[in-house]
C-alpha cells in the first residue's frame, strides 16, 4: 500500500518535545508540507525564536537560525538582505513577536520585508510556565494575571494582524486556526500563500495562528480546541486582513497608472 | 577614489576602510557622535552593490549582524555608549555563535544620556565582554585618522581569522577631526570559505548557528572551545606602541585621542630633563600586558590617563602587580585634557620621593 | 467496495492528546489500554475494517505520529 501523509523532508524525524495537544507540532508540520510542495527545503532559512519553539531549529530539516528573544523579524532582514534569492522566514510566538519584538516586527512588515512570518497565538507564555502575554484575553487568569486578565491594570490584548494591515508595508496578512480539519486546511492553504508571497517577490507576509496550549490554559487537548474556537476566534477574527488579490504584473500595472498599488 | 592621502574625517575613513576591507553590509542607527559613519556608507555601499539599512534601534541593528553574519556576509554596525549597551545581548550572541562581523562604538561621555562630546568611560564595557556570559572581544583603540582606516581593516580580518565580532574603540574627537589618510589598497582579499553559514542546504546538511545548549556538558564544552581561541588572541594578537621607553623612568600609558596629547606631554617633559616614556595600548583585549611590563623595565613610576573615572588603569595596575606606583589622571563629561595638564602631573610624579602616591587613583 | 486503508500509529511518537479520536469520523480510534515508555496512553485503531484512510487522524496529529496506508486505485 502507498503511504499518504507521511513525515515530509523538511520536518525532521526528530520527536518534538511540545505538550500533548500543543498547536506547534501541527503549525511545524504543515509549514514543513508547504516548503516541500513548493520545493523550497534546500534555498530556506528558517528563524527560530525564544518560546516553546525555541527547538525549532531541531524540528526543520532545512537551515535554520536561533534568533535572540524578539528579534527574529530582525536576524530575517539581516538574512533576506544578503541572500535575496534565499526564502526566509520566521517563527514566533505571542511572547516573542507581540511583547519584545514588537517594534521588530512592526518595521520588518512597514519595510515591507520579503520575508514570511508564522506567527503562533496562544494567548500566553507557554514556555516560562503560563504568564500573561499581549495576547491574553480579558478575563484569562494566568499565572501573572492569577485573578483574570483585568483591563483596568493590563491593559487590552494586541490584535497584531490588525495593527499590522494599517501599514502599507505588508503584503499578505491573515489570521487562521487549527481548532478543527476544516481550518487546518485553511491554515495550510494560509501559510502557503504566505510563503508564495516571498517567492513571487510581492512582499512581506504574516500567518497568525490561533493555537491552543492545554497544559497552560489547564485543560484536555480536545477541550483546548473548544474553548479556543468559543473564546479566541470571537476575540480574533479569522480571514485575510490583506491580500494583494491580483497578480504581480497587473498590480505594477495599476501602481503605474494610479501611482497607487491597489490592494484588495 | 584614489589610493594616497586624502583629508577625511575619521568617521568617513573607518567607513571607506570598511568597504575596501570587502565589507558589504551595514546595519546601524543614528547617534552622535558617529552618524556620519552611518550616512557615508548609505552613500557608499548602494555604490559597491552593498546592502545598507538604517534600523529601528541598535538592538534591531545588531540582530541583523547576527542574521547577516550567519549567512556569510561580511558586516559591520556601528553606535555610541548608549546604543553599544543595548547591542550587548547581541554582541554575546554572536560572540557564543562565533559570528565574525565589526562593531564600532564612537564613545561619547556618559553615563546615561551624557553628552555628545567624547570620552573613553566605555573602556569596561568593551573589554570586560560587556554582554553576559564568558566571552571576549579583540579590542582595537584607533588614535589618528589613519589608524580609523588601518585599525578597520584589521578588525575585518581578525573577525574573519577568529570567528569572532571584533570592537573598535574610537571616540567623538577620533570620529569628528579630520587628518591626511592614506587608505588601504583594494580590492580586499576574498572572505575565507564559510562552510557553516545558512545560505540554504542544497547539497549539505543543514547548518544551524545557535548560542543555546541547555545540556550542562556540552555548554561546558562550547565555552571551554571559546576560551582556548580567546587563549590564543590573547597569546597572538596583543598590539601596543611604545614611545622613548627605553631608558623612561616616568612610564605614561593612555590610549586613543588621550595617548596623542600625552605623547605631546611626554616630549615637553624630555626637554625639560625627565625621562618620561609613553605606552599606547593598540589592542585594549587582549591587553598588551607582556608588552607593558617590558615598556616599564626602567620606569619608577607609572601614571595612566584616561578621559574616564579610571578603567585601564586597573589592567595597568593588574599587568604591574603592584611592582611600581601606579598613578592616575582622568578627566570625564567630554573635558579633554590638555597637554599642559598631563606634563604637570609628569612634574608632579617626577618630583615625589620614591614609593609615595599622592593620590588614591 | 471501499478502499482497503489503514493507520499506522508510532506508538512512542504518540503522547495520547486524544485528537485523533475525537476527529476520527468513523470513530475507531481511542487510547489504548497499556502505556508507551513515557506513560502516555497512545492511540490506537481498533476496528481496521471501517478505515476509509481519509487522512483526518494524521492531519489533525501534532506529533506527525500517524501514516495513513491506502491501496492505489485500480
Amino acid at each position: 500500500m502507498a503511504a499518504a501523509l507521511a513525515r515530509p523532508e523538511a520536518l525532521a524525524p526528530e520527536p518534538m518535545h511540545y505538550c500533548p495537544g500543543c498547536g506547534h507540532g501541527l503549525i511545524h508540520r504543515l509549514t514543513a508540507e508547504v516548503i516541500d510542495e513548493l520545493w523550497i527545503r534546500e534555498k530556506t532559512i528558517g528563524v527560530a525564536s525564544v518560546g516553546c519553539s525555541v527547538f525549532a531549529y531541531q524540528y526543520f530539516n532545512l537551515d535554520m537560525q536561533q534568533a535572540a528573544h524578539g528579534r527574529a523579524p530582525a536576524v530575517a532582514t539581516g538574512i533576506k538582505r544578503v541572500l535575496p534569492d534565499r526564502v526566509v522566514f520566521t517563527y514566533q510566538g505571542d511572547g516573542d513577536l507581540a511583547s519584545i519584538g514588537l517594534a521588530e516586527i512592526v518595521h520588518a512588515a512597514a519595510r515591507g520585508e520579503k520575508i514570511t512570518v508564522i506567527f503562533v497565538n496562544n494567548a500566553n507564555y507557554g514556555m516560562t510556565g503560563g504568564q500573561m502575554a499581549p495576547t491574553t484575553l480579558p478575563g484569562q487568569k494566568t499565572t501573572s494575571s492569577p485573578g483574570g486578565r483585568d483591563v483596568k491594570q493590563a491593559g487590552h490584548p494586541l490584535r497584531i494582524v490588525e495593527m499590522l494591515a494599517t501599514l502599507d508595508g505588508p503584503a499578505y496578512l491573515a489570521r487562521v486556526s487549527v481548532h478543527n480539519p476544516a481550518q487546518i486546511f485553511k491554515t495550510k492553504k494560509a501559510i502557503r500563500k504566505a510563503f508564495e508571497t516571498q517567492i513571487s517577490g510581492l512582499g512581506f507576509a504574516l500567518v497568525e495562528v490561533l493555537s491552543p496550549c492545554p497544559t497552560n490554559w489547564g485543560l484536555k487537548p480536545v477541550e483546548a480546541l473548544r474553548w479556543l474556537e468559543n473564546n479566541m476566534v470571537p476575540y480574533y477574527p479569522l480571514g485575510e486582513y490583506r491580500s494583494i488579490a491580483p497578480g504581480a504584473a497587473e498590480l505594477n500595472e495599476t501602481k503605474r497608472r494610479t501611482g497607487r498599488t491597489e490592494r484588495g | 577614489m584614489k589610493n594616497g592621502k586624502i583629508l577625511l574625517k575619521g568617521n568617513e575613513a573607518l567607513g571607506e576602510a570598511a568597504v575596501l576591507a570587502g565589507c558589504r553590509c551595514f546595519f546601524g542607527y543614528p547617534i552622535t557622535p558617529q552618524t556620519e559613519l552611518l550616512e557615508y556608507l548609505a552613500r557608499r555601499l548602494p555604490e559597491v552593490d552593498g546592502v545598507f539599512l538604517q534600523a529601528e534601534s541598535e538592538i534591531a541593528a545588531i540582530n541583523m549582524v547576527y542574521g547577516a553574519a550567519g549567512a556569510g556576509a561580511r558586516v559591520m554596525t556601528s553606535s555610541s555608549g548608549p546604543g553599544i549597551s543595548l547591542k550587548q545581548e547581541g554582541i554575546s550572541f554572536l560572540a557564543a555563535a562565533g559570528l565574525p562581523c565589526v562593531i564600532v562604538n564612537v564613545m561619547r561621555c556618559g553615563p546615561g544620556l551624557g553628552g555628545i562630546r567624547p570620552s573613553q568611560a566605555d573602556y569596561f564595557q568593551a573589554t570586560r565582554g560587556g554582554g553576559h556570559g564568558d566571552y571576549r572581544l579583540p579590542v582595537l583603540a584607533p588614535a589618528s585618522v589613519q589608524e580609523m582606516a588601518d585599525l578597520t581593516v584589521r578588525a575585518f580580518a581578525l573577525a574573519d581569522q577568529y570567528r569572532t565580532p571584533v570592537m573598535i574603540l574610537a571616540d567623538g574627537l577620533l570620529g569628528q577631526m579630520m587628518e591626511p589618510v592614506e587608505l588601504p589598497a583594494g580590492p580586499a582579499a576574498d572572505p575565507p570559505p564559510r562552510p557553516w553559514a545558512t545560505t540554504g542546504c542544497r547539497g549539505r546538511q543543514k547548518n544551524v548557528i545557535n548560542t543555546m545548549h541547555l545540556y550542562p556538558e556540552e555548554l561546558e564544552a562550547v565555552n571551554r572551545q571559546l576560551q582556548e581561541k580567546f587563549q590564543t588572541i590573547a597569546r597572538e594578537e596583543a598590539r601596543a606602541e611604545k614611545y622613548l621607553t627605553g631608558d623612561a623612568e616616568i612610564l605614561v600609558v593612555a590610549f586613543g585621542i588621550v595617548a596623542r596629547i600625552a605623547k605631546e606631554a611626554v616630549n615637553k617633559a624630555r626637554a625639560a630633563g625627565i625621562k618620561a616614556g609613553l605606552f599606547r595600548p593598540v589592542t585594549l583585549w587582549p591587553f598588551p600586558a607582556r608588552a607593558l611590563a617590558s615598556a616599564a623595565a626602567k620606569a619608577r613610576a607609572v601614571l595612566t590617563v584616561e578621559m574616564n573615572a579610571g578603567q585601564m588603569v586597573e589592567d595597568v595596575r593588574l599587568t604591574l602587580d603592584g611592582s611600581r606606583q601606579v598613578h592616575f589622571y582622568g578627566r570625564a563629561g567630554g573635558m579633554i585634557p590638555a597637554g599642559q595638564e598631563i606634563l604637570e602631573e609628569i612634574r608632579r610624579i617626577g618630583g615625589m620621593q620614591r614609593g609615595r602616591c599622592a593620590r588614591p587613583a | 467496495m471501499a478502499k482497503p486503508a489503514t493507520i499506522e500509529i508510532d506508538r512512542e511518537r504518540c503522547k495520547g492528546c486524544e485528537l485523533c479520536g475525537a476527529f476520527c469520523p468513523k470513530k475507531i480510534i481511542r487510547p489504548a489500554p497499556d502505556t508507551n515508555s513515557f506513560g502516555y496512553h497512545p492511540a490506537e485503531l481498533f476496528d481496521p475494517a471501517r478505515c476509509t484512510g481519509c487522512g483526518i487522524c494524521a492531519l489533525v496529529c501534532p506529533d506527525t505520529a500517524i501514516v495513513v496506508r491506502k491501496e492505489e486505485a485500480a
